[in-house]
């Protein structure tokens, strides 16, 4: 298959894309990955030899915005060449094959790259009753189960595929689960983010092609090149939040001057991502700057942390918008409360004591006689 | 004027290292609620200047994590003294393994918080309802530090916390650890209500000094509390 297979750089300069347009792609991965200059070079070298990865993508219960997000990576080269390509494996938006065609490119990847290609997964996988996510009759599970037994890696794309989001939500009607809690024994990469940035899902694949084997990642799966530090902590607004210069409104003085909306509900202090680095649509912009708080949809069950415009998230069980200030306010005017009727009580029941009038009084009062 | 004279015996209860913890953590407590609620919820007072002109967020985060230092440190410094320390600080004191010391906690509750009985409270240090509340908000104490210093792992390089950097990706992010963080600052605020309150019922019913005695050391004990707690039988030092 080396030498059949087109390699990346055959088919973008097919694509009649410059060379030099390919090495400055090559050095922003580089870059994007934080490797040391030498790196790039290694890209390169990989991406002018190397085939496409053979890739089956499935789409289970999600929204398409992963895709959405990757086909708009600021260097149009690797979704190009993955998704421009991928009808040629397996899919489902952008493959031109559907029905028996479909399904007969899925099993065509599985049986030629044994062993090599990657499962990329948009979505979660119900449980509770496999029926809410079936494709071609068969559900979400056993296809994923399937597809993945020879695979080389699993990327789970998204926070569907990586923690669950909004359809693991409290109540979880479908019992929605991430890829990680279905499979086991297969490397799984969580590319976060509610959709993650397309130059992060770039990044990956290049690494994936480069090296050959899956980046570094932190404890929550996540590569640790692109998640390892807080939207909090690579904010152009951090110096607001230092000084306590705070955001009260959407429309006052300190939203005008761009202060920390951290009293807006940023959770940008509890989420790690890159948008404060790599920002979205070509580094325009990216929630912050646009003077919106971060919602934190780079963090497992951030639905359920909200709402969005509160920082402290609020407890369910005790009604909307009942945070931990409350009940420990209600709590303490109770504890107050008993304290006080027990001081009361106290004076009542244990007159004898305090008066000072105990049934041993002769006794203890024997020596004042002498 | 009003006087009478007891047959009392004054006992050296708390010893210095056991007072010192008491007030450094009484201290650290009070100033970690104070700038954790200003964390949680910043004051936005300030307004119309610029950001480099101000650091008043940054300084009461600082001191949050100063306070924090100490609090580890003074907090398993008092956790060796219940190995080493007298009778009265032992381990053994606040973990209610003992049949007696269940015997006691119903019946603090019955003489102290229902007053439906009038039977004497044994007890010199501690009585065991008392010390099985302070084992609990030593499990408080404990998760607060592991939450705290796991959310501090993310900022910083050094040594001790990074030792908790598990706890976030333990409990699924730090949203999650800064919640429990922020409900457990409860505890301490509501503990420490009812402990001010319950010293100072203390030494209003019992008259021996349990205020002072955390400054002193010493208490006054009835001279058949003393002779009884010398005469317990050896397998419930509290009996």
């Amino acid at each position: 298959m080396e030498n059949k297979q087109p390699s990346f750089y055959e088919e973008v300069r097919g694509d009649g894309i410059s060379r030099k347009d390919f090495l400055k792609f090559c050095a922003t991965m580089a870059a994007f990955l934080g490797l040391e200059s030498s790196g790039i070079g290694q890209i390169v070298k990989a991406l002018e030899t190397k085939p496409r990865l053979p890739v089956i993508w499935f789409h289970f219960q999600e929204c398409t915005c992963c895709s959405e997000s990757f086909i708009r990576a600021s260097h149009p080269i690797v979704a190009d060449i993955v998704l421009g390509k991928i009808s040629l494996d397996y899919q489902e938006t952008l493959m031109a094959a559907s029905g028996v065609q479909a399904e007969e490119a899925y099993k065509a990847v599985m049986a030629k790259f044994p062993g090599e290609y990657i499962v990329m997964v948009e979505g979660s996988i119900p449980t509770e009753n496999e029926a809410y996510c079936c494709i071609g009759g068969r559900s979400a599970k056993q296809i994923l189960e399937e597809a993945v037994q020879n695979c080389k890696a699993v990327v789970a794309w998204g926070n569907c595929a990586s923690a669950g989001c909004v359809q693991a939500a409290s109540p979880n009607p479908t019992g929605a689960k991430p890829v990680h809690k279905i499979i086991s024994g297969k490397p799984v990469i969580n590319v976060q983010g509610c959709p993650p940035i397309a130059d992060v899902m770039a990044g990956v694949v290049v690494h994936l092609l480069t090296f050959d084997r899956i980046p570094q990642l932190d404890a929550l799966g996540r590569p640790k090149a692109f998640y390892s530090r807080r939207v909090h902590d690579t904010c152009y607004r951090r110096a607001n939040f230092d000084a306590g210069l705070f955001v009260e409104s959407f429309d006052d003085e300190g939203a005008k001057k761009g202060y920390c909306l951290y009293k807006m509900g940023c959770k940008g202090p509890v989420t790690y991502n890159s948008c404060g680095i790599i920002k979205w649509n070509d580094g325009v912009s990216y929630p912050i700057q646009s003077g919106h708080p971060c919602i934190g949809c780079s963090e497992e069950g951030f639905w359920d942390n909200g709402p969005f415009y509160q920082h402290l998230p609020s407890i369910a069980g005790f009604g909307i918008e009942t945070t931990a200030d409350k009940i420990g306010l209600g709590l303490g005017v109770a504890t107050a409360v008993g304290v006080a009727g027990h001081a009361i009580y106290t004076n009542i029941r244990k007159k004898k004591e305090i008066t000072n009038a105990p049934e041993t009084a002769s006794e203890t009062e024997k020596p004042k006689a002498l | 004027m009003r006087s009478r004279t007891l047959p009392m015996r004054e006992v050296h209860v708390w010893e210095m290292p056991v007072r010192v913890y008491h007030w450094v953590n009484a201290l650290c407590v009070t100033v970690l609620c104070v700038t954790g609620f200003l964390i949680g919820n910043p004051l936005a007072f300030m307004k119309g200047t610029e950001a480099y002109l101000n650091y008043w967020f940054g300084t009461v985060r600082f001191i949050h994590f100063v306070s924090a230092f100490v609090f580890f440190f003074n907090f398993i410094f008092r956790t060796y003294w219940g190995f080493v320390g007298n009778e009265f600080s032992r381990w053994y004191n606040f973990i209610p393994l003992k049949r007696c010391q269940w015997k006691e906690i119903i019946n603090v509750i019955k003489v102290d918080v229902l007053q439906v009985s009038h039977k004497e409270i044994d007890s010199i240090g501690h009585n065991s309802l008392a010390s099985f509340i302070y084992f609990l908000t030593f499990l408080i104490f404990l998760l607060q530090c592991l939450t705290g210093f796991g959310m501090y792992a993310a900022m910083s390089t050094a040594f001790l916390p990074k030792l908790f950097s598990w706890i976030v990706p333990f409990m699924g992010g730090d949203m999650h650890v800064r919640q429990l963080h922020h409900i457990l600052m409860w505890g301490f605020i509501l503990f420490a209500m009812v402990h001010i309150y319950l010293v100072f019922y203390h030494d209003y019913i019992e008259r021996r000094g349990v205020t002072s005695s955390m400054i002193g050391g010493w208490k006054f004990i009835e001279e058949d509390v003393i002779e009884r707690h010398e005469n317990r039988s050896e397998d419930c030092p509290k009996d």
